[in-house]
């Protein structure tokens, strides 16, 4: 059992959950503004789970990045329901557009292949971290979150995934894959430079976006 | 291996998404259960199963609300008595896959005397716990898992308790299959929730999944996590030496033993009620 | 809708609703605080979503110059900071030709069901109004509005949001008081609503009241009736009580402990209480149903306990944030065997305080169970109250002299009640037993010692003096209302009413459920010919109740619903007017 001291007072809460710097990832988005646009240091990084040996083989790699874009779309529609149940409209019809678009990604994969379904795929789709490189990380949402931060979400799974493809491009025995990977990262480069042109017409976030004044309440 | 003989054609593998209902999960988002869910359903594709021969039963709380959320058979029972549920749902339906869902306060608080004996019992169920360090439904109070020194209105100050051990006392108790994962990788998770399923006998899994609006600070802990430095013995004693030297964060079947599931026979006695009056005859 | 309205003391109905985050109920508080600075009474229900943040809220507010007891039956404001999803609260917040509804333009429309019920709309640009003011929350414009469309003094917005915004520093304080201002000054435009008129301008001399939820004034009533120790485990709707002991306990020098089920919180003030010290829990429905059988060893035992049942929708997990009595039958009847036990219910906020105060008393006084009937309603409503007096009536049981000769625990004396030894005097030690036992409590199954102790237990409850608060009874006529709980404060404006037609009728609200009292509730009713039980559940619990226990004079009807939408005055008025016309 974690041995580790508990860092926060879970009481206090009620009164004014404001993000307290250091404990809390939105103590990076209250800052946003002295922030470079789109700057953003990747949180699902972690050193203790390096990249298993995830270059696919000639065989699988459409199949995987098929699964890549699925999986992201799948993902982005999970965050529009909850946004949906938690009344934030504006970020759910956000995530909903987002989740539409992968999944345009997906089927044309599958166009392209001449696939009629989802292929099966043996590879566990993991990217520096224990899910794919284009998969969002669910504790970067918020209810009150706004669609600056699902954008900024967005962006850096896009970069994940031109990394990700980058590195194929190098690292793969096969010339096929190094050069349908090359392809790949430039489409996923296209896609960065997108949501990089939504994000400049995006609002910032002021401070004080995720105050909510009133404590959580009872339900069960 | 559960005795479930009717498993999804191999022409068309189920889905995951086939065992997700339209019912959207109340839980905050970024709750670590959306992953669990996702988990459940990655498992159940995994093994070829069909909904309707699936039951996940479950008490009260958060993680306790799952059952809706799939489309298998649910059972949303009373606080801290899924255990007791399922039990008795699995031994009068052998044929059935039985998951218990539960969450820290369910499961090792007021279930947790139901927990000592199914583990002892071993019945072949699979009891999944979201362990989140806090009952998140009630609003924040401390659970038998929570730090002693975490303030919280019904205990100010903290506990100042020891927090409770569940993967030793599962041991301790019979559990024939203990396990840890963690929400944030549901796809490791889902592999693990799939071996405890497939394993007959009581397997436990206990899933750490963070609670975003109670202990924000979980959200560390995919910074702490990490695979089990060894694999899975079967020999009791051994793993819970480990899991009492552990940190909490090691992630992986961590036991699995050859202990035969209880399961008495139901359904095989031919005889009619009039063939036991020959007793009563003078 | 009664047209009769008019002639009562006025009062005013506003609902603020809005969502994920929009500050609902920080709004609605602070509007209550504003009501209760200005001299005002008032209270407020809270009502939510499923989410356990981020979901649609709706604070229910009313506010008079004579103390309120009860929501009315129709709102004069509904304020919707936005709409999403505030259509679930349709029933909650009924409208009419005469209410007005304000609504944020960039929200959309109002939900169709409220339109339907021919309330006016007034748009106001909250969202845009806050942006107006840099560091403003919207809900701020709203409680401004609010305090302006009530007739409330704006010195009185100023002073309860300085104090309130002290902690977040002069930026914050600035914005919103403007931000409040401004909503102030733009109830103005809105169409006209009739106003509250002016009792007392802010700040004039008004004994000092109470803010105070019935969960808090439950928690107080105990620890003034001698509870030192409670046992504690969390459910929806009581846990504010357990939260409200947590802290105050240790202050008088007692202790709360917070248990791992509900089998060990009522088990662990048993033992509390075997040892000397008055012990109390808080629970609901399906707690109640777990501690049904440790209820009953402190029957057998005569140990003395205190159960708070915070009511609500049932059975089972019913709705759990919603209120309902329908514990009505497990509280009277629920426990095996023959069990005689006290069951109290406060009949108001305030009376949430001396109710459990006096609930604490009896258990003591007679060595028994005692179980509170509360409910959803009474426990999450903040209400400004006269502060209840202390009844004076403080816990103690009867002890033996020390070192008494031959003691026999379960003496049988005139009263039923025997000295109850505590761990620690010498001489008396005494094993307290579930089992049936003989007067020394040596366990035993012979037919005169079961009579006996039957008998005894039976009677201490029977025989005890349970003075003039065994009920409210209130007014003369021949049609009476028979009630509990939280429906008295509907009944008493229904009779109000009633009154102001003419009509006579009167009211038993009765505090002391168990033990029947034949003899009080029959002088109580002497003369009545027509008797209404008016209840909140569906089977008509307390109907049935006071059928088996007593023989009722004249005619009977039960007019009931299930929870959880409260009893309104309207529409207990309604059967008292047919029933008198008929």
């Amino acid at each position: 059992m974690s041995t580790k001291k508990s860092s926060k007072k879970g009481v206090k809460r009620d009164a004014k959950p404001r993000a307290k710097p250091g404990a809390k990832p939105s103590a990076k988005r209250t800052t946003a503004v002295a922030k470079p646009k789109g700057a953003r240091t990747p949180r699902s990084a972690s050193a203790k789970t390096a990249p298993k040996a995830l270059v696919p083989s000639a065989s699988e790699f459409m199949a995987y990045a098929y699964a890549m874009e699925a999986e992201a779309a799948e993902r982005y529609a999970e965050f529009a329901d909850a946004m949906e149940v938690h009344n934030n409209r504006e970020v759910a019809e956000l995530f909903r557009k987002l989740s539409r678009i992968e999944q345009i990604h997906a089927d044309q994969i599958l166009e392209q292949m001449g696939w009629k379904q989802a292929p099966a795929t043996t590879a566990d789709v993991r990217w520096q971290g224990s899910e794919g490189p284009e998969t969002a990380d669910p504790t970067e949402l918020h209810y009150l979150m706004q669609p600056y931060h699902a954008l900024q979400i967005a962006l850096h799974n896009e970069k994940r995934a031109r990394d990700f493809f980058a590195h194929l491009a190098k690292a793969s025995k096969d010339a096929g894959v190094r050069a349908g990977a090359l392809e790949m990262k430039e489409e996923e480069a296209e896609h960065v430079r997108l949501i990089e042109s939504w994000l400049e017409r995006t609002p910032v976030p002021e401070a004080g976006w995720e105050a909510d004044l009133d404590p959580p309440v009872l339900s069960d | 291996m559960n005795s479930s003989a009717t498993t999804a054609a191999a022409a068309a593998p189920i889905t995951a998404q086939a065992f997700k209902s339209d019912y959207k999960p109340i839980w905050c988002p970024g709750c670590g259960d959306y992953s669990v869910l996702s988990s459940f359903t990655k498992a159940f594709a995994k093994l070829n199963l069909l909904p309707e021969n699936i039951a996940v039963v479950s008490g009260i709380g958060c993680s306790s609300r799952i059952p809706a959320y799939t489309t298998c058979y649910g059972f949303h029972g009373v606080h801290g008595r899924s255990l007791a549920a399922a039990a008795g749902l699995k031994l009068a339906r052998p044929d059935l896959t039985v998951v218990v869902a539960s969450g820290d306060g369910d499961g090792y608080s007021i279930g947790g005397n139901h927990f000592l004996h199914a583990c002892r019992r071993n019945v072949d169920l699979t009891y999944v716990v979201m362990d989140n360090h806090v009952y998140g439904m009630t609003k924040g109070q401390p659970s038998p898992t929570t730090e002693p020194d975490w303030d919280s209105k019904l205990s100010p100050g903290g506990t100042g308790l020891r927090t409770f051990n569940p993967l030793v006392i599962a041991l301790a108790a019979g559990a024939n299959f203990v396990a840890r994962a963690f929400a944030g990788d549901p796809n490791g998770t889902a592999g693990i929730i799939a071996e405890a399923i497939s394993t007959p006998g009581f397997s436990f899994v206990e899933i750490l999944s963070p609670c975003v609006t109670f202990r924000p600070e979980q959200r560390e802990w995919k910074q702490q996590v990490r695979p089990a430095p060894v694999t899975h013995t079967d020999d009791a004693a051994r793993a819970a030496r480990r899991l009492m030297t552990d940190d909490g964060f090691n992630i992986g079947v961590l036991y699995k033993g050859e202990r035969k599931p209880y399961q008495p026979p139901i359904g095989k006695g031919k005889k009619h009620p009039s063939d036991l009056e020959a007793e009563f005859a003078l | 809708m009664s047209k009769h309205r008019e002639k009562i003391k006025g009062n005013i109905s506003i609902a603020i609703t809005g969502s994920g985050g929009a500050g609902v109920m920080t709004a609605g508080n602070l509007l209550l605080e504003v009501a209760a600075q200005a001299g005002w009474y008032g209270l407020m229900v809270r009502s939510s979503g499923p989410q356990i943040r981020g979901g649609e809220a709706a604070a229910l507010l009313r506010f008079s110059h004579a103390p309120v007891e009860c929501l009315d039956d129709r709102f004069d404001i509904l304020i919707g900071i936005d709409w999403q999803n505030i259509h679930r609260f349709a029933d909650e917040i009924p409208l009419d030709a005469t209410s007005v509804m304000i609504g944020d333009p960039e929200q959309g429309e109002p939900p169709e069901v409220f339109v339907q019920r021919g309330a006016r709309y007034a748009p106001l640009p909250f969202k845009q109004m806050a942006k107006a003011i840099p560091g403003s929350w919207p809900n701020m414009i709203a409680l401004g509005l609010g305090a302006g469309l009530c007739g409330l003094p704006q010195e009185s917005v100023h002073a309860v949001l300085q104090k309130s915004l002290k902690k977040g520093g002069g930026e914050k304080m600035a914005a919103n008081l403007a931000a409040a201002d401004a909503g102030y000054a733009a109830a103005a435009n809105v169409p006209a609503v009739p106003r509250l008129a002016h009792k007392n301008a802010h700040g004039a001399k008004v004994q000092a009241r109470w803010l105070i939820t019935g969960n808090q004034a439950a928690g107080f009533g105990v620890v003034r009736g001698g509870v030192r120790f409670c046992a504690a485990y969390p459910i929806t709707p009581a846990t504010e009580v357990l939260e409200w002991l947590a802290p105050a306990l240790p202050k008088v020098g007692g202790t709360l402990v917070q248990a791992e089920d509900e089998l060990a919180s009522v088990n662990m003030i048993v033992g509390a209480s075997y040892g000397g010290v008055p012990a109390v829990t808080a629970t609901s429905g399906p707690g109640l149903s777990l501690m049904i059988e440790a209820i009953g060893l402190a029957v057998a035992a005569e140990v003395p306990i205190v159960v708070i049942d915070v009511m609500r929708g049932g059975p089972s997990t019913g709705i759990p944030a919603k209120s309902e009595q329908s514990d009505v039958n497990i509280a009277v009847n629920g426990l095996h065997g023959d069990a005689p036990r006290i069951v109290v219910a406060p009949n108001s906020i305030a009376d949430c305080v001396s109710a459990t105060q006096w609930a604490v008393y009896l258990a003591e006084a007679m060595q028994s169970p005692a179980i509170v009937l509360s409910d959803q309603y009474f426990g999450q409503t903040r209400a400004v109250v006269d502060p209840p007096a202390d009844i004076g009536l403080v816990g103690e049981r009867l002890k033996p002299n020390a070192g008494a000769e031959g003691y026999k625990r379960y003496a049988i004396t005139e009263s039923g009640i025997s000295p109850m030894s505590i761990p620690g005097m010498p001489g008396t030690a005494y094993t307290a037993d579930g089992l049936e036992h003989n007067e020394r409590g040596l366990p035993s199954s012979q037919s005169g010692d079961h009579i006996r102790q039957l008998d005894k237990r039976a009677k201490k409850l029977a025989e005890f003096d349970y003075g003039e608060r065994w009920a409210d009874v209130e007014g003369k006529g021949e049609l009476a209302i028979v009630t509990f709980g939280s429906c008295t404060g509907a009944a008493r404006e229904a009779l109000a009413r009633a009154d102001a037609e003419g009509i006579k009728a009167r009211l038993v609200s009765l505090r002391l459920l168990s033990p029947s009292q034949p003899e009080r509730l029959a002088a109580a009713l002497a003369g009545a010919k027509r008797l209404l039980v008016v209840e909140q559940n569906h089977t008509g619990q307390l109907y049935r109740y006071l059928r088996a226990e007593y023989d009722l004079p004249g005619e009977v009807k039960s007019f009931r619903h299930a929870g959880p939408l409260p009893m309104r005055p309207d529409e207990i008025h309604q059967q008292i007017t047919e029933w008198s016309r008929a």
